[in-house]
Protein backbone atom coordinates (compact mmCIF):
# COMPACT_ATOMS: atom_id res chain seq x y z
CA UNK A 1 0.00 0.00 0.00
CA UNK A 2 1.23 3.44 -0.89
CA UNK A 3 2.03 5.72 2.06
CA UNK A 4 -0.07 8.83 1.98
CA UNK A 5 0.79 12.15 3.52
CA UNK A 6 -1.24 13.28 6.54
CA UNK A 7 -4.09 15.46 5.32
CA UNK A 8 -5.95 18.21 7.09
CA UNK A 9 -9.40 16.82 7.76
CA UNK A 10 -10.80 19.96 9.39
CA UNK A 11 -13.00 22.58 7.79
CA UNK A 12 -14.18 25.77 9.46
CA UNK A 13 -17.88 25.72 10.32
CA UNK A 14 -20.62 23.48 8.90
CA UNK A 15 -20.10 21.21 5.89
CA UNK A 16 -22.47 22.40 3.16
CA UNK A 17 -24.70 20.19 1.04
CA UNK A 18 -23.11 21.85 -2.03
CA UNK A 19 -19.67 20.64 -0.94
CA UNK A 20 -21.03 17.13 -0.38
CA UNK A 21 -22.75 17.16 -3.78
CA UNK A 22 -19.56 18.31 -5.50
CA UNK A 23 -17.59 15.55 -3.76
CA UNK A 24 -19.96 12.98 -5.22
CA UNK A 25 -19.78 14.55 -8.68
CA UNK A 26 -15.96 14.42 -8.66
CA UNK A 27 -16.12 10.63 -8.51
CA UNK A 28 -17.93 10.26 -11.83
CA UNK A 29 -14.57 9.96 -13.60
CA UNK A 30 -13.54 7.02 -11.37
CA UNK A 31 -15.44 4.40 -13.31
CA UNK A 32 -14.02 1.38 -11.48
CA UNK A 33 -16.21 2.41 -8.52
CA UNK A 34 -19.53 0.60 -8.23
CA UNK A 35 -20.61 1.66 -4.74
CA UNK A 36 -20.32 4.75 -2.55
CA UNK A 37 -21.37 4.98 1.06
CA UNK A 38 -21.68 8.24 2.95
CA UNK A 39 -22.05 9.10 6.63
CA UNK A 40 -23.23 12.57 7.58
CA UNK A 41 -23.10 13.58 11.22
CA UNK A 42 -25.73 16.23 11.98
CA UNK A 43 -25.91 18.40 15.09
CA UNK A 44 -28.97 17.35 17.09
CA UNK A 45 -31.17 19.65 19.18
CA UNK A 46 -30.80 17.61 22.37
CA UNK A 47 -32.86 18.71 25.36
CA UNK A 48 -30.78 18.49 28.53
CA UNK A 49 -32.33 19.44 31.87
CA UNK A 50 -35.04 21.36 30.04
CA UNK A 51 -32.64 23.37 27.88
CA UNK A 52 -32.30 22.88 24.13
CA UNK A 53 -28.97 22.68 22.34
CA UNK A 54 -28.74 25.26 19.55
CA UNK A 55 -25.18 24.62 18.30
CA UNK A 56 -21.96 22.78 19.00
CA UNK A 57 -18.65 24.62 19.06
CA UNK A 58 -15.92 22.15 18.02
CA UNK A 59 -12.27 22.36 18.96
CA UNK A 60 -9.53 19.77 18.50
CA UNK A 61 -5.95 18.89 19.29
CA UNK A 62 -5.44 19.35 15.59
CA UNK A 63 -1.98 17.86 15.07
CA UNK A 64 -2.86 14.69 16.99
CA UNK A 65 -6.34 14.52 15.46
CA UNK A 66 -5.01 14.71 11.91
CA UNK A 67 -2.46 12.01 12.78
CA UNK A 68 -5.29 9.84 14.16
CA UNK A 69 -7.42 10.42 11.07
CA UNK A 70 -4.39 9.36 9.02
CA UNK A 71 -3.95 6.16 11.08
CA UNK A 72 -7.67 5.38 10.73
CA UNK A 73 -7.41 5.91 6.97
CA UNK A 74 -4.37 3.61 6.68
CA UNK A 75 -5.98 0.92 8.86
CA UNK A 76 -9.20 1.06 6.83
CA UNK A 77 -7.39 0.74 3.50
CA UNK A 78 -5.43 -2.21 4.92
CA UNK A 79 -8.63 -3.91 6.10
CA UNK A 80 -11.03 -3.19 3.23
CA UNK A 81 -10.64 -3.07 -0.54
CA UNK A 82 -11.59 0.57 -1.02
CA UNK A 83 -10.97 2.71 -4.07
CA UNK A 84 -11.00 5.93 -2.07
CA UNK A 85 -11.96 7.51 1.20
CA UNK A 86 -12.59 11.10 2.28
CA UNK A 87 -13.13 12.48 5.78
CA UNK A 88 -14.10 16.05 6.70
CA UNK A 89 -14.82 17.29 10.23
CA UNK A 90 -15.98 20.72 11.33
CA UNK A 91 -14.22 23.08 13.69
CA UNK A 92 -15.90 26.09 15.26
CA UNK A 93 -19.63 26.58 15.50
CA UNK A 94 -22.07 24.24 13.78
CA UNK A 95 -25.77 24.94 14.32
CA UNK A 96 -28.41 22.28 14.91
CA UNK A 97 -29.48 20.65 11.66
CA UNK A 98 -26.09 21.36 10.04
CA UNK A 99 -23.50 18.76 9.10
CA UNK A 100 -20.35 18.41 11.21
CA UNK A 101 -18.88 15.14 9.89
CA UNK A 102 -18.73 13.84 6.33
CA UNK A 103 -17.21 10.41 5.66
CA UNK A 104 -17.24 9.08 2.10
CA UNK A 105 -15.98 5.63 1.10
CA UNK A 106 -16.02 4.07 -2.36
CA UNK A 107 -15.34 0.59 -3.69
CA UNK A 108 -16.00 -1.50 -6.79
CA UNK A 109 -18.63 -3.49 -4.83
CA UNK A 110 -21.29 -2.64 -2.26
CA UNK A 111 -20.72 -5.04 0.65
CA UNK A 112 -17.35 -3.58 1.52
CA UNK A 113 -18.54 0.02 1.75
CA UNK A 114 -21.16 -0.80 4.40
CA UNK A 115 -18.58 -2.43 6.65
CA UNK A 116 -15.82 0.07 5.95
CA UNK A 117 -17.99 3.11 6.67
CA UNK A 118 -19.09 1.82 10.07
CA UNK A 119 -15.50 0.98 10.95
CA UNK A 120 -14.29 4.49 10.04
CA UNK A 121 -17.07 6.34 11.86
CA UNK A 122 -16.73 4.29 15.05
CA UNK A 123 -12.95 4.79 15.04
CA UNK A 124 -13.39 8.55 14.64
CA UNK A 125 -15.82 8.70 17.55
CA UNK A 126 -13.51 6.67 19.82
CA UNK A 127 -9.97 7.75 18.90
CA UNK A 128 -9.84 11.31 17.59
CA UNK A 129 -9.28 14.17 20.05
CA UNK A 130 -12.15 16.44 19.04
CA UNK A 131 -14.09 18.31 21.71
CA UNK A 132 -17.62 19.69 21.50
CA UNK A 133 -19.18 22.48 23.51
CA UNK A 134 -22.96 22.18 23.39
CA UNK A 135 -24.42 25.67 23.47
CA UNK A 136 -27.96 26.19 24.78
CA UNK A 137 -30.53 28.86 23.88
CA UNK A 138 -29.58 30.92 26.95
CA UNK A 139 -25.87 30.85 25.90
CA UNK A 140 -24.91 28.53 28.76
CA UNK A 141 -23.09 25.38 27.71
CA UNK A 142 -21.98 21.89 28.60
CA UNK A 143 -19.30 19.61 27.15
CA UNK A 144 -20.40 16.81 24.85
CA UNK A 145 -19.13 13.29 25.39
CA UNK A 146 -19.33 10.45 22.87
CA UNK A 147 -21.10 7.34 24.13
CA UNK B 1 13.62 20.30 31.40
CA UNK B 2 10.91 22.42 29.86
CA UNK B 3 7.52 20.93 29.06
CA UNK B 4 4.74 22.43 27.00
CA UNK B 5 1.40 21.58 28.57
CA UNK B 6 -1.74 21.89 26.45
CA UNK B 7 -5.28 21.98 27.81
CA UNK B 8 -8.38 21.33 25.72
CA UNK B 9 -12.13 21.72 26.04
CA UNK B 10 -13.42 21.71 29.63
CA UNK B 11 -9.82 21.49 30.88
CA UNK B 12 -8.92 24.78 29.22
CA UNK B 13 -11.99 26.18 30.94
CA UNK B 14 -10.90 24.73 34.31
CA UNK B 15 -7.36 26.14 34.08
CA UNK B 16 -8.37 29.27 32.08
CA UNK B 17 -5.39 28.68 29.76
CA UNK B 18 -4.83 26.67 26.59
CA UNK B 19 -1.10 26.22 26.87
CA UNK B 20 1.84 26.89 29.18
CA UNK B 21 5.52 26.07 29.55
CA UNK B 22 6.67 24.61 32.83
CA UNK B 23 10.08 23.64 34.21
CA UNK B 24 10.23 20.25 35.86
CA UNK B 25 12.55 17.38 36.64
CA UNK B 26 12.06 14.14 34.72
CA UNK B 27 8.97 12.50 36.18
CA UNK B 28 6.16 10.02 35.73
CA UNK B 29 2.94 11.23 34.17
CA UNK B 30 1.23 10.56 37.52
CA UNK B 31 3.61 12.99 39.26
CA UNK B 32 3.05 15.65 36.65
CA UNK B 33 -0.74 15.23 36.95
CA UNK B 34 -0.52 15.62 40.72
CA UNK B 35 1.48 18.81 40.33
CA UNK B 36 -1.02 20.23 37.82
CA UNK B 37 -3.98 19.28 40.00
CA UNK B 38 -2.34 21.05 42.95
CA UNK B 39 -1.92 24.12 40.78
CA UNK B 40 -5.40 23.94 39.23
CA UNK B 41 -7.73 22.36 41.83
CA UNK B 42 -10.64 22.42 39.35
CA UNK B 43 -8.86 19.66 37.38
CA UNK B 44 -9.88 17.26 40.17
CA UNK B 45 -13.46 17.47 38.85
CA UNK B 46 -12.52 16.40 35.34
CA UNK B 47 -11.88 13.09 33.67
CA UNK B 48 -9.03 13.23 31.16
CA UNK B 49 -6.46 11.27 29.17
CA UNK B 50 -2.85 12.28 28.70
CA UNK B 51 -0.98 12.42 25.40
CA UNK B 52 2.81 12.81 25.26
CA UNK B 53 4.05 14.01 21.89
CA UNK B 54 0.59 13.23 20.49
CA UNK B 55 0.50 9.61 21.70
CA UNK B 56 -1.85 8.54 24.48
CA UNK B 57 0.12 7.26 27.48
CA UNK B 58 -0.80 5.82 30.87
CA UNK B 59 0.16 7.28 34.21
CA UNK B 60 3.26 5.06 34.48
CA UNK B 61 4.86 6.69 31.45
CA UNK B 62 8.17 8.37 32.30
CA UNK B 63 8.73 11.85 30.85
CA UNK B 64 12.43 12.49 30.47
CA UNK B 65 12.77 14.78 27.53
CA UNK B 66 11.57 18.09 26.20
CA UNK B 67 8.07 17.16 25.38
CA UNK B 68 4.58 18.29 24.54
CA UNK B 69 2.06 17.00 27.04
CA UNK B 70 -1.66 17.36 26.31
CA UNK B 71 -4.55 16.86 28.73
CA UNK B 72 -7.51 15.56 26.77
CA UNK B 73 -11.09 15.54 28.06
CA UNK B 74 -13.61 12.98 26.69
CA UNK B 75 -13.75 12.94 22.88
CA UNK B 76 -16.84 14.26 21.14
CA UNK B 77 -16.09 14.05 17.44
CA UNK B 78 -18.78 13.48 14.84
Amino acid sequence: MEKKKTKNVFVQGAISSEFIGQSIAKHQTKTNIGAHNIFLGQVRADIIDGKTVTAIDYTAYEEMANQKFHEIREATFAKYDLTCMHIYHSLGQVNIGEICLFVFVSSPRRKIVFKALEYVVEAIKADVPVFGKEIFEDQTHQWKQNT
Amino acid sequence: MELTIKYFGMLAEATTIHEEQIQTEACFVSELIKKLKDQYPKLHQNDFKVAVNQQLVDHNYFINNQTEVALLPPFAGG
